[in-house]
Formats: structure tokens, C-alpha cells, sequence
């Protein structure tokens, strides 16, 4: 780990410079292999539960709305017995971006602040990561859809 | 950066490390200095219902265990002084309602334990007190209070390091020839190189130490080599390799007797990247290996550094650096006229 | 059946991969990660840029979470349509709410059921 530019002399000023020479960098390549694999096998497997809900006559709208909730309460349960932060440890982005990512994001700290009550705990604690994604989204989605209703004229 | 042109290092002649006691968790059992503990876990819930009553009960039984080795009664302890990660610093407070004697609570992060020898130190020399100098943590609640929730999916920085579990206790009595000393202390201050990664503490802890480790050496007139060991309390390997050069340009060659505890409790393999840390590190490892070693005569002078990040997740969120600090004690162990 | 898959696959790896390449480069969280991606597709969606990949992939475009800002914005232009300006306000939620609230009921019995576990490593 030594650094590659010579420092003469270490400053309040270089030190954050020096110290990220000298820190060990993630492994790149591996984490972006493991995310691409495995948000590609947690996508497809909602592509396979979209393609089996259409088979037993789900609505072709309603289809794609269905899969992704049952990876939502699928992710749950496994958040509940302790495998999905084995999953995020190596999968990085491969866990949590796709919907179940935010699933996990809701139930983890749903689940660790429990004790502390079903109100302030479980209850206040479970929007703690995921509550910006709900608060963004519906504030995105009013000013996007605003304007582009502006734009191209409604209807 | 100016020294303060102060002397910040205080000697004394009459506080004897008279005992210590080490409680540690099943990870930390499994490491590198799992024979060194008095006492391991096997649960780290401490068959409790949650982390925090385990963390509660882990200070108890330490302060039990350190009084009960030291052939002592509670009554026997003036004070107990303690200091713990969780907020408010409620494990100790809690665990020292269980005792009669006076309590001190400290807080100065994974720094706790040297901190509270240190003024544990003033009470023994000036006043003849037996103190108990208690520090521990636990990785569980410490991460739920400090990072993410267990549960939570996410990818671990190379950088990052593992709080310990487990709590490390000492006894300070005067008048106790044959156990080892502390013989010296330098104050440290709060030192930030402006370093914003909360995974990072060891790197922005290491200027904290040499600060303190140089202001010792110009106090005292001594050097690395007049030490048999030198050992910081959590800078982990990062932070180590940091610490080796920032003194070496200072002048000071910390290149052959020099360990971190928070690197050495850990093996490779068990994926604690940059080794150790918490308020128990120092703790655990002074307590036992360093203690042990001490009595032993394998080692017989040490150098001993706790560090600590005193950032808080809120000014963690606000986008303040994290200061840091590191306080020093020089321990030392007379020869074996009497039996400690 | 199996193209489709395999599409989706494809397509939710490489935002997937997108996603990781900029938490290793920027060494963000978790929380702003979810943020950025659902405010992605909610913008992609807004210059009617999304809807394409969505009917090419499915899943692949559906699942991350940008399709969650996707279905928000859709179900917004939805609603104006239908229901004139106050529609702004409620097409989103109702377009999601299923998903949003199967994450509710789910987390909320998932955490009376288990406890968190010890972390090994």
C-alpha cells in the first residue's frame, strides 16, 4: 500500500489525499461481476413469475405490478431469517437496487428496532432507510409528470 | 503542527495495575488472542432478549469477574470509571448500579479505556483509591446505533473495521509492589486531518496518536527502542501502516516493537478487513495478552495508546470530519521482589 | 418464454452493474443509491424514454428500482389525463401502492416473527 505521489511533508491539507493512495481500493471488477449476476437472476426470476402469473390469467397490466410485489414480500422473509445480508455482502448493487433492495431496506430496521416497541420502534424505524425512495418518488413523479403534461398537452 | 508548550505528561509512582479481567464474544474467542480471555461467550446475546441487555451484562460480569480475581469485595472499590459506545453511555451506567461505589462515566469512543486508566490513575496516586477502570462494546449494538441495521444488505468497505465485543476491567490500587505500574500519562488533544469516511477511523485517527506519542517523547527525553512494546488501540492495519510513517518523519522508528490491538485480535479469515475496533479493543487486549505478558516479565515496559474518533452520526450526516484523539500511558513492571 | 428471461436477465444485470460502478466510484450508501435510481427512471420516464425498455425487458426494466420511479410517473401522466391536475397528486401512490404496501404488511409480520441475527462476518 505505498502511495504513489512522493509527499515531501503530511498536512491537514494533503491528508485526505494521502491517505486515499495508501488505502486498499475495492475489488472492482469482482464486485461489478457479482452485481451484474445477480440483479440479472433476481430480474429474470420476476421476468419468469411475470411470465407465470400471464399463464394463469393475470391481467397482462397487473402482471408486472404482481411479480415485483412478491419479490417485495419475498425479500422480506428472507431479510426475517438472516439471508439477505449475506446476498448484499458480495452482491453489492446486485441487491440493492432492484425492488427487493428497498424491500430490505424497509424490513432490517423494521426487525432491529422492534424492541424498542411496535409503534416507535417497528413502526417509525421502518421508513428510516427506504423513506427518502417514497418521498422522492412521489415528489419526482409530481413535478416530472407536471411537465410533461405542460409540454405535450394533457390527453 | 505546534507542540503545546506545555508539558502534557504527568508521572506517578504509586498506582499498580493490581489486576485485569477480559470478557469477550464469540468472534473474538475465535481470533487470534481466544486463550488470552478469562472469560468468552459462546452467544453474544448473553442469553439475553436483545444486544443491549447483553451488553449490560457483559459489564456486570466483567466488574464481578476483575473484583472476584483480584481476591477484593466490592465494598473494597472506591470508584468505579467506565465508558462505553452505546449513547448516553448507558451500558456502564447501568452495570455500575449494581455496585455501591462511586461512578465516573467517560467518554472519548474506542480511547474510553485508556482515558478512564488515566483517571482512574489520578484518583490512585493522589488518593489513594482503589478504582475500577471498566470500557467494552459490542458489534451489534454498535452497528445498529452508528452504521445500518443488521439486517441490511450492504457491501463492506476494504477500508472498514469490526467493532470488537467484549469488555476488559482493571483495578488500580496504590501500595501494591510486584504488579505492574503505570508509571506515566500524556493528555492527549483533539487533533482533525479532515477526514470524512466514518469507514475510515483509523486513518483519521492515526494523526491523533503520533500527536500524542511525539509529545511524550519530547516531555520524557525517550525513544521508541527504550520500549519492549508500543501498541495503539485501534488504528487497524491502514491506520498502522499510517501511524509507522507519520513518525517516521517525524523521526521516530516505530518499524520493530510496534502493534495495533485492533489488527491482532483477528485472523485473516475471519473477514475483519482492517482488523478490530470499539471501545473494547484496547481493552480486551491490554487486559489480557498485554497484562499476562507484563506479569510474565516477557515484556517490561509498554507504551500503551488509546485512540478514538469522536465523530456521531449526526455529524456524520451534516458533512463534519471526524476528529480524533489519543491518550497515552506508560506502563512498566519493577522487578520481582514481591508477588503481585 | 426463455428470450424473455434471458432479456431481462441481461437488461436488470447491466443496471444492476451501473449501479455498482457508481457506488465504486463514489462510495455512496445504500438509501442515496435506491434515491438516485428511482429518480433516474422517473426522469427517463418523463421524456417517455423508459416505456421502450420496459416493453423490450419486462423484469429487466421493471424490477430495479427505477422501474418503481417509472410506475410512478406513468401512473402520474395516467391520472392528469383522466382526471385532470389533481391527478398529479394521486396517480403515483395509486400506481404503486401495491407494491408499497405488500412491503408494508410484509415487513411489519416479518419483523413481529424473527429477530435480527448475529453478524458473523
Amino acid at each position: 500500500m505505498k502511495p504513489k505521489t512522493e509527499f515531501k511533508e503530511i498536512t491537514i491539507e494533503n491528508y485526505k489525499e494521502y491517505v486515499f493512495e495508501k488505502s486498499p481500493q475495492s475489488a472492482h471488477w469482482k464486485n461489478m461481476f457479482w452485481a451484474f449476476l445477480v440483479g440479472g437472476l433476481i430480474c429474470a426470476f420476476g421476468q419468469l413469475l411475470i411470465e407465470l402469473f400471464l399463464i394463469w390469467g393475470v391481467e397482462s397490466e397487473l402482471a408486472p405490478s404482481l411479480a415485483s410485489a412478491t419479490l417485495v414480500a419475498l425479500a422480506a422473509i428472507f431479510t426475517g431469517i438472516g439471508i439477505y445480508d449475506k446476498l448484499g455482502r458480495f452482491a453489492g448493487a446486485g441487491s440493492t437496487v432492484p425492488i427487493t433492495g428497498f424491500s430490505n431496506a424497509m424490513v432490517a430496521p423494521a426487525l432491529e428496532f422492534r424492541s424498542e416497541g411496535l409503534i416507535y420502534g417497528l413502526g417509525a424505524k421502518m421508513f428510516l432507510i427506504a423513506g427518502p425512495v417514497v418521498v422522492n418518488g412521489v415528489l419526482v413523479s409530481v413535478v416530472v409528470a407536471l411537465i410533461r403534461s405542460l409540454f405535450l398537452g394533457v390527453g | 503542527m505546534q507542540f503545546y508548550d506545555k508539558k502534557q505528561t504527568i508521572k506517578f509512582k504509586n498506582v499498580n495495575f493490581a489486576t485485569g479481567f477480559t470478557l469477550a464474544g464469540p468472534k473474538e474467542k475465535q481470533g487470534k488472542l481466544g486463550s488470552s480471555f478469562d472469560l468468552t461467550l459462546e452467544d453474544d446475546k448473553f442469553g439475553e432478549k436483545t444486544f443491549e441487555k447483553a451488553e449490560r451484562k457483559m459489564f456486570e460480569f466483567a466488574a464481578s469477574g476483575v473484583i472476584a480475581k483480584a481476591n477484593m469485595l466490592p465494598r473494597e472499590i472506591d470508584t468505579i470509571i467506565g465508558g462505553d459506545l452505546l449513547n448516553q453511555i448507558v451500558s456502564v451506567s447501568f452495570a455500575a448500579k449494581k455496585f455501591k461505589s462511586s461512578f465516573l462515566g467517560l467518554y472519548n469512543a474506542c480511547g474510553t479505556y485508556v482515558e478512564s486508566l488515566i483517571v482512574g490513575s489520578f484518583l490512585t496516586e493522589f488518593f489513594g483509591k482503589n478504582v475500577l477502570c471498566l470500557s467494552g462494546s459490542h458489534f451489534s449494538t454498535a452497528e445498529r446505533q452508528y452504521r445500518y441495521p443488521l439486517e441490511l444488505g450492504v457491501l463492506r468497505s476494504p477500508v472498514s473495521q469490526w467493532t470488537a465485543t467484549g469488555v476488559g476491567a482493571s483495578i488500580l490500587k496504590p501500595n501494591n509492589d510486584g504488579c505492574p505500574k503505570i508509571v506515566a500519562a500524556t493528555l492527549g488533544r483533539v487533533t482533525d486531518f479532515g477526514i470524512l469516511d466514518v469507514n475510515n477511523m483509523g486513518a483519521a485517527m492515526a494523526p491523533a496518536a503520533k500527536d500524542t506519542f511525539t509529545q511524550y517523547f519530547t516531555d520524557t527525553g525517550k525513544k521508541p527502542s527504550d520500549f519492549d512494546l508500543i501498541a495503539t488501540g485501534d488504528l487497524g492495519k491502514l491506520g498502522k501502516e499510517i501511524l509507522i510513517d507519520l513518525m517516521e518523519r517525524e523521526g521516530y522508528d516505530f518499524n520493530n516493537n510496534y502493534i495495533d490491538c485492533g489488527a491482532e485480535l483477528y485472523y485473516e479469515s475471519q473477514k475483519t478487513y482492517m482488523g478490530g475496533s470499539g471501545a473494547a479493543c484496547s481493552a480486551l487486549v491490554a487486559n489480557g495478552w498485554l497484562y499476562n505478558s507484563l506479569k510474565k516479565g516477557n515484556i517490561k515496559n509498554l507504551l500503551l495508546v488509546g485512540t478514538g474518533a469522536l465523530m456521531s452520526p449526526t455529524t456524520s450526516f451534516q458533512g463534519e470530519s471526524i476528529p480524533a484523539i489519543a491518550h497515552l500511558v506508560e506502563i512498566e513492571m519493577p522487578s520481582k521482589e514481591k508477588q503481585c | 418464454m426463455l428470450i424473455n428471461i434471458l432479456k431481462a436477465f441481461l437488461v436488470g444485470g447491466g443496471i444492476c452493474l451501473i449501479g455498482q460502478v457508481i457506488i465504486n466510484l463514489t462510495h455512496i450508501t445504500n438509501g442515496k443509491i435506491l434515491v438516485i435510481f428511482l429518480i433516474a427512471g422517473a426522469i427517463l420516464e418523463g421524456f417517455g424514454l423508459y416505456d421502450p425498455l420496459v416493453k423490450f425487458s419486462g423484469a429487466g426494466a421493471s424490477v430495479p428500482i427505477s422501474g418503481f420511479g417509472y410506475a410512478l410517473v406513468k401512473g402520474t401522466v395516467k391520472a392528469i389525463e383522466e382526471k385532470g391536475i389533481i391527478g398529479a397528486l394521486t396517480g403515483g401512490l395509486e400506481a404503486t401502492a401495491l407494491g408499497i404496501s405488500t412491503a408494508i404488511v410484509f415487513g411489519y409480520l416479518v419483523a413481529l416473527i424473527f429477530k435480527p441475527h448475529t453478524k458473523k462476518n
